[in-house]
């Protein structure tokens, strides 16, 4: 029966991928070109609807801060909205809702990434204002002070009063000692309560250069119009000295650390991440392209083993999650966790997860299930064609990491290289006792006359 | 918990652009075809199935939805949650086969089926790939999942289960709190001010779950909405499969009509670091003659991201707060206006106080010339955004099927929003909201 279903399994997987390679734009679409001070802009035409997505990364995130200033790489994203030496404080936004576009950015350990998505007629003025901001940005001590407030109150939001963000928080700070991916993304309360107005200064000076970004466009243009509105409105800037990055490597971490977290909740959760290998080289690793499939298997879809074994089987979870990617800037962990069901504990489930690991580890995977994923990762890929944005993020994000966009396609081959041996070997290498951080929230009761833990914050200003 | 959520390591700037527009606008407020050529090819099937479609050959990819009159509004007295759980459950075991095995045959066809229930609509959606092989099979499954679901005992008794466990834990978590209490205090005993309960999970019986099944998923009531590269002949082929089977069922009561509430102020106690704050009253139905008054100046006031009133006052003027919106959202009775944001707990007075001004002043004297310019350039020639993908185009067809409004409701948007004077949108707005009735709910203020 499996044999049948390998198959058939194999011959789907082969279809759609030429499926694929037809559904794809032609050959040289992406286009690429780099200016002469070193900005890269990257094009994908796709002329379905008259719209544009643009978008301008930089190759800086919240790794790239020092303690003392964590989250200065998002709130320097915060105040790329407010004015520059010609245009008043968000008078950015207004231009762009004008056009009738929308606009937002984001900010990552790896990257700050700013885009529009506007009628494809409104992508010249786009241009003209995210060049304009990457070197004209006026920060302003007024408003610096109210958008740090903001900031404080999107810290609140998201972690402070989040149990599992909190969790995640305190687990990251835990799994890296040394690698900055210790630090949240947002910052650190007490880091934003000491910012000061020269500390966004100085981030932008530093880092906002054209060799230190690029522009990506997915939409309804001509690449050439396109590289010749960037070359008129970036080409004139001069590239600026990058400083060296010292990124501190992770030590080996040589033995379990296990962590817990209190807070207001009803049920306990748990994380557990191990330390693993990312993809550095594209061409000649293995070990990446097989952990991304074992976390398939373990979690890619509704009857995957973990919802299939925990959730739906012995019934001792109510949430079962299993998450790697591979690609990234920094050091990257395997994570598994989820939330005991009534009854159970979260050490039946960390014991229930890990022997999940070990089936594959002592039995492997058949055939049929590794090619499901294929089958499903492929699929995926031409959903993807579907949106400009999560086109154009790919790009963006492949870039970030350190690869190249051109780099998506070998790497799907790659994945659909990867056997079932090999899935079953990196189940057996690399989920031991000694490289793992286990987080557990501890839930607390909620008493309404509690005041909260975190101590009110006024600024200092 | 799910562990792939779990990571905030990409801070998106700015949050509400997902409370607010995807709960308020996508599905169809300013839906729009950014395809000014969209046609819209309507028919009537045999078995009284109404179906929505779209043929678009760019990409090798077809999506399908099927929506019915299922939602959590039909919920029998003291069975809140009946309409989700049994939703939620189609996918469970269906024409012999168990849930691992859908699951597995549909990822074998590389498709996707999710579903979505609301107070008024309870569907399922497909996304496929075009290619015949994989068009057939997934199509196959989604008819099983539609007109053979089993509803296995054990199953449903897994799901009350978990459905209690995360009941329980909403009831920690501050946002959650508000938003069933201020539905409450929208709504009394409604049906769209009632939440599904321990109790009322705990009630509910598989001959439930069947009886709403039957009764709520029938051809009559079906709306199917179908996007992407097939023929019309292969369109009217898939509607008649994925409904033929269905009964053609029994004409439902309408649902109840809202009562206005009477101004009120509730205040919950939670040890959270801010306040939640809930601002609103029940308001517009689906195809009110004042859609486009009150959503161009919603537009204006709070629903138009970084540039509305709401968030240059409380945000950007004083740094009250990462998030402030407010929407209208229509549904067959009148669904809410809502204000929203969140803020630290000792200032939410003074946060309140500013969106009291800045919603009296906007209802007191309406829009400026420059902000209805604004907001027009944004609805209007913005249009191509909000139908830029299949996906897009899907949520608007299933929206325009299941209100039933006009065919033309894409085509003529642009011109309906251009027409809107800034007297008729303070006149609606004086007319629709009133401070006799406007209710608020705030978890962890002190």
């Amino acid at each position: 029966m499996d044999l049948r279903r390998f198959s058939n399994g194999i011959a789907l997987c082969g279809a759609l991928a030429l499926m694929l390679a037809a559904a794809s734009p032609a050959r040289a679409n992406p286009f690429e070109t780099t200016l002469s001070n070193g900005l890269r802009v990257i094009v994908k035409e796709d002329r379905r609807a008259p719209v544009a997505m643009h978008m301008v990364w930089y190759r800086v995130g919240a790794m790239d801060e020092n303690d003392g200033t964590t989250g200065i790489a998002h709130l320097l994203e915060h105040m790329m909205f407010k004015g520059t030496k010609k245009l008043k404080p968000g008078e950015f936004n207004d231009i762009v809702a004008r056009a009738g576009g929308s606009d937002n950015a984001f900010t990552s350990h790896d990257y700050t990434a700013y885009f529009q998505r506007v009628p494809a007629a409104a992508l010249p003025r786009m241009i003209e204002l995210e060049a304009d901001r990457m070197r004209n940005l006026v920060i302003d001590d007024d408003e610096f002070a109210r958008e740090l407030k903001v900031v404080m109150e999107e810290r609140r939001l998201r972690t402070d009063d989040q149990p599992q963000s909190q969790m995640h928080e305190q687990l990251m700070a835990s799994a890296f000692i040394a690698h900055p991916y210790r630090r949240p993304v947002i910052g650190w309360m007490n880091d934003l309560e000491n910012m000061r107005p020269d500390d966004a200064r100085d981030w932008y000076r530093r880092w906002y250069a054209p060799n230190n970004a690029y522009v990506v466009v997915v939409g309804d243009v001509d690449h050439k119009k396109v590289f010749e509105l960037v070359k008129k409105h970036y080409g004139h800037m001069k590239p600026v000295a990058q400083p060296v990055r010292k990124v501190t490597a992770e030590p080996p971490q040589t033995g379990e650390r296990r962590i817990t977290v209190k807070a207001p909740a009803e049920l306990p959760q748990l994380a557990l991440a191990w330390k693993v290998p990312k993809l550095s080289d594209v061409e000649n690793d293995r070990e990446p392209y097989a952990l991304e499939l074992l976390a398939g298997i373990l979690d890619g879809h509704a009857a995957s083993r973990l919802p299939r074994a925990l959730v739906r089987s012995s019934q001792i979870a109510v949430e079962v999650g299993a998450y790697y990617d591979s690609t990234a800037r920094g050091e990257v962990t395997f994570m598994l966790g989820g939330t005991p069901a009534k009854g159970h504990t979260v050490d039946e489930l960390e014991k229930a997860l890990r022997a999940e690991v070990k089936r594959i580890a002592d039995e492997g995977v058949s055939v049929a299930e590794l090619e499901r994923i294929k089958t499903l990762t492929v699929a995926a890929q031409i959903y993807k064609l579907d949106s400009t944005y999560v086109q154009a993020m790919e790009i963006g994000r492949l870039e970030a990491s350190g690869y190249r966009w051109q780099d998506a396609d070998r790497m799907l081959e790659k994945l659909r290289s990867v056997t079932a041996d090999e899935v079953q070997a990196v189940a057996r290498k690399f989920f031991g006792n000694d490289t793992l951080t286990v987080a557990v929230l501890d839930p607390q009761p909620l008493d309404p006359d509690a005041k909260p833990r975190a101590k009110p914050t006024g600024l200092r200003h | 918990m799910r562990t792939h959520n779990d990571s905030p390591q990409v801070i998106p700037m700015i949050r509400f652009f997902r409370s607010a527009l995807l709960r308020a606008v996508s599905v169809l407020a300013f839906a729009t075809p950014a395809l000014a050529n969209v046609d819209i090819q309507h028919w009537t099937a045999a078995n009284g199935a109404r179906v929505y479609f779209v043929e678009s050959h760019v990409l090798p990819i077809l999506d399908v939805q099927v929506d019915f009159d299922a939602g959590s509004a039909r919920d029998p007295e003291g069975r809140s949650g009946l309409a989700g759980m049994t939703h939620g459950l189609l996918d469970s075991g269906a024409g012999g086969l168990d849930e691992d095995a859908l699951a597995e045959k549909l990822s074998d066809l590389g498709a996707r089926l999710s579903g979505s229930a609301d107070n008024d609509r309870a569907g399922l959606s497909l996304r496929t790939l075009a290619s015949a092989r994989e068009r057939e099979g997934a199509l196959a499954l989604m008819r099983t999942v539609l007109t053979a679901p089993e509803f296995p005992a054990a199953v449903l008794e897994r799901e009350k289960s978990r459905a209690i466990a995360s009941l329980r834990e909403a009831d920690t978590k501050p946002d959650q709190i508000g938003a069933k209490r201020f539905a409450r205090a929208l709504y009394g005993d409604h049906p769209y001010g009632r939440s599904a309960t321990v109790e009322s999970i705990a009630a509910i019986t598989r001959d439930d779950v069947l009886a709403h099944y039957r009764r709520h998923y029938v051809a009559s009531r079906a709306v199917v909405s179908i996007v992407g590269d097939v023929t019309r002949e292969q369109a009217e082929a898939i509607a008649l499969q994925l409904t033929g089977e269905l009964p053609a069922g029994e004409p439902l009561p309408p649902i109840a009509e809202v009562t206005m509430p009477k101004a009120s102020t509730e205040r919950i106690a939670h040890p959270a670091n801010q306040s939640h704050i809930f601002v609103g009253q029940p308001v517009t139905r689906r195809g009110d003659p004042d859609f486009f008054p009150l959503q161009v100046g919603n537009y204006i006031l709070g629903g138009g991201g970084f540039v509305s009133r709401l968030t240059k006052e409380v945000r950007e003027k004083r740094g009250y707060a990462y998030s402030v919106y407010s929407y209208f959202s229509p549904q067959r009775q009148p669904g809410p206006f809502q204000i929203g944001l969140q803020t630290q707990r000792a200032q939410a007075a003074d946060a309140l106080k500013v969106v009291d001004e800045t919603l009296a002043s906007f209802i007191a004297n309406g829009p400026t010339a420059d902000e209805l310019k604004a907001a027009k350039r944004n609805l209007v020639d913005g249009f191509s955004l909000r139908l830029d993908s299949n996906r897009k185009l899907l949520d608007s067809l299933a929206a325009i099927g299941f209100y039933g409004l006009p065919l033309d409701w894409l085509s003529k948007f642009q011109e309906r929003v251009e027409a809107v004077t800034a007297a008729q949108v303070k006149e609606a707005f004086q007319r629709r909201l009133s401070a006799d009735h406007m209710v608020r709910v705030i978890v962890a203020g002190d």
